[in-house]
């Protein structure tokens, strides 16, 4: 069976992010940017996919600028077949990178979708279950299982309180939690093979989808610094702190 | 205007969460309508009936709503949706698996775990873990929100008295079916919901060392947490994690244990009234948020904290 797995270059999780001083957004210019932690869990399980013998070709898919072209590559690097990036600058709502992926699913009609369950820019939380509720097809969100069984996939899923298995007539949609797998490193003899691997550019248009946003961003701004407080000697006097000048016990 | 909020139950129970969801749609302003769908569900619908400010409850009971699953709660919730100005989740599992296939099925964009209502169109919500504040206005007819419950005040579980109504079911979509669940049993209260919360990171050194935890958090009538780390590490299972990729936590007092303050952690519970950091190393980030800061052996103060209380 064929696997999508759609991938988001996003700010690297090790960079400390900085709101710029005219309040429009973050300061992006020279950050470094990888690919969104939780789709490299993502391509991780495809790969583990095939290399079982379940998936027969995996293709690594990006809606973005011409620089996720590095994110694709990483992908290929790590064992994706073919990569598809479709090209689109600026921000893009999670719906129309669901609208996208629904074309893609269309014209590539794999057996499963993977996703990251966010990306850890915008935060939303909402591709992978739109692209559910566009394609029809049942969803397993926040997995931290994947396990393939003929004509369905059980998805374990990680929940409030604990966990939920579900059981996914394919075509099915599974989005990444972080304990679903740990990622492998590309090694180099794989990322010099992967600059020769198919790499397709596209635009939003190319697939008739439409791209835009009814939601417009007003301002950005640091959050609300708390200030460090006090030392204590010990825990006499924590406890004397918190009954008496805190309150809370 | 009229604003559909969807509940957060067991069946059994209604969901603390939905009551700040509900608050978060009195911000908004309008009327607030409850949907509950799930199967023998008459328990939540009535404590859904009694939130203070909800006029109507909508009940979908029906086996197809059992378990909640998205594929076929999603189409009930996007049709009835079509009548409201805004339908509002709470931004749980629950919440977050559902609401977004709902907003696709509307055609509209969703605005994920909001912090606070400026207007009826305008929403503040955190982005970059945490790291940067968003305020944003949507345009959209139908305004699609998740609500952390962090960010409101819960409104009061009592003094309402809403009519309830029953709806037809849907069919079930027959694509997903229920398994099989493992719950955590615990008599602590909810984490995301505690007036104090208890937790430990990666200088506990072992599962067994968090049982001083439980045992310090039974004295305080508190939840237990855990850093990334320690979930990481094997320590205790992931549904205790606090932090950007767990839970969202803001108690009166959180005591972090042990625990060095990294960004990720910070932005699960820097909305916590009081902090409390316990760390042996005197340069670890926590005590940059924290209100009272001690610098010691865990293994030496927990055991004495537990013996003062």
């Amino acid at each position: 069976m064929k696997i999508l797995v759609a991938v988001k270059r996003v700010v690297d999780h090790n960079v400390k992010v900085r709101v710029k001083a005219d309040s429009t957004g973050v300061e992006l210019a020279n950050v470094k940017m990888s690919m969104n932690p939780f789709c490299e869990i993502g391509v991780e399980e495809a790969i583990r996919l095939k290399e079982k013998g379940v998936a027969s070709e995996v293709i690594a898919v990006s809606v973005g600028p011409a620089v996720a072209q590095e994110q694709l590559r990483t992908a290929l690097a790590l064992g994706a077949d073919r990569a598809v990036l479709v090209e689109q600058d600026g921000d893009i709502s999670s719906l129309s990178v669901a609208k996208v992926l629904k074309a893609l699913v269309d014209k590539e009609q794999p057996q499963l979708v993977l996703l990251g369950k966010q990306a850890i820019d915008t935060d939303n939380n909402q591709t992978g279950q739109m692209l559910g509720a566009l394609t029809g097809y049942p969803q397993g969100t926040f997995a931290s299982r994947v396990e393939v069984n003929g004509d369905s996939v059980n998805v374990t899923r990680e929940i409030d309180g604990g966990l939920q298995t579900v059981a996914l007539k394919l075509p099915a949609i599974v989005t990444t939690d972080l304990r679903l797998n740990e990622p492998r490193y590309a090694k180099l003899p794989d990322i010099m093979k992967a600059k020769k691997k198919p790499l397709e550019t596209i635009t939003a248009a190319d697939l008739g989808v439409t791209v835009a946003s009814t939601v417009t961003t007003l301002k950005v701004e640091a959050p609300a610094q708390r200030s460090a407080g006090i030392k204590v000697a010990d825990v006499a006097e924590l406890v004397e702190k918190l009954k008496n000048e805190a309150k809370v016990i | 205007m009229a604003i559909l909020v969807i509940a957060e139950h067991s069946n059994a129970a209604l969901g603390a969460a939905t009551l700040n969801t509900v608050a978060a749609a009195k911000a908004i302003g309008g009327d607030i309508h409850v949907l509950v769908a799930g199967a023998g569900c008459a328990a939540a619908a009535e404590a859904a009936a009694k939130i203070d400010g909800v006029a109507k409850v909508l009940v979908a009971d029906d086996a197809a709503y059992a378990h909640q699953l998205p594929e076929n709660v999603a189409p009930l919730v996007a049709e009835q949706g079509k009548n409201y100005s805004h339908v509002l989740a709470s931004a749980t599992t629950a919440g977050k698996n559902l609401l977004p296939r709902v907003a696709a099925l509307l055609d509209t964009d969703q605005i994920s775990e909001i912090i606070a209502v400026e207007s009826a169109d305008t929403f503040k919500r955190p982005i970059y873990a945490g790291n940067a504040i968003a305020t944003v206005q949507s345009s959209a007819a139908i305004k699609v929100i998740t609500v952390r419950a962090t960010g409101f005040d819960a409104a009061a579980a009592e003094g309402g008295s809403a009519a309830i109504e029953s709806l037809a079911a849907g069919a079930d979509a027959g694509v997903s079916s229920f398994v099989g669940e493992e719950l955590a049993k615990s008599d602590r209260p909810d984490l995301t919901s505690a007036k104090v919360v208890v937790s430990g990171g990666r200088g506990m050194g072992s599962g067994e060392n968090f049982d001083m935890l439980y045992k310090l958090a039974d004295k305080l009538g508190a939840a237990v947490g855990a850093s990334r780390a320690a979930v990481d590490a094997g320590f205790v299972p992931n549904d205790l994690q606090v932090g950007q990729t767990g839970k969202i936590v803001a108690p009166d007092l959180y005591i972090a244990v042990g625990i060095s303050g990294a960004i990720q952690h910070l932005a699960g519970m820097s909305g916590s009234k009081v902090i409390v950091a316990i760390n042996k190393d005197e340069d670890a980030p926590i005590f940059q948020v924290a209100d009272y800061g001690l610098v010691a052996d865990l293994f030496d103060v927990v055991p004495q904290l537990d013996a003062a209380l």
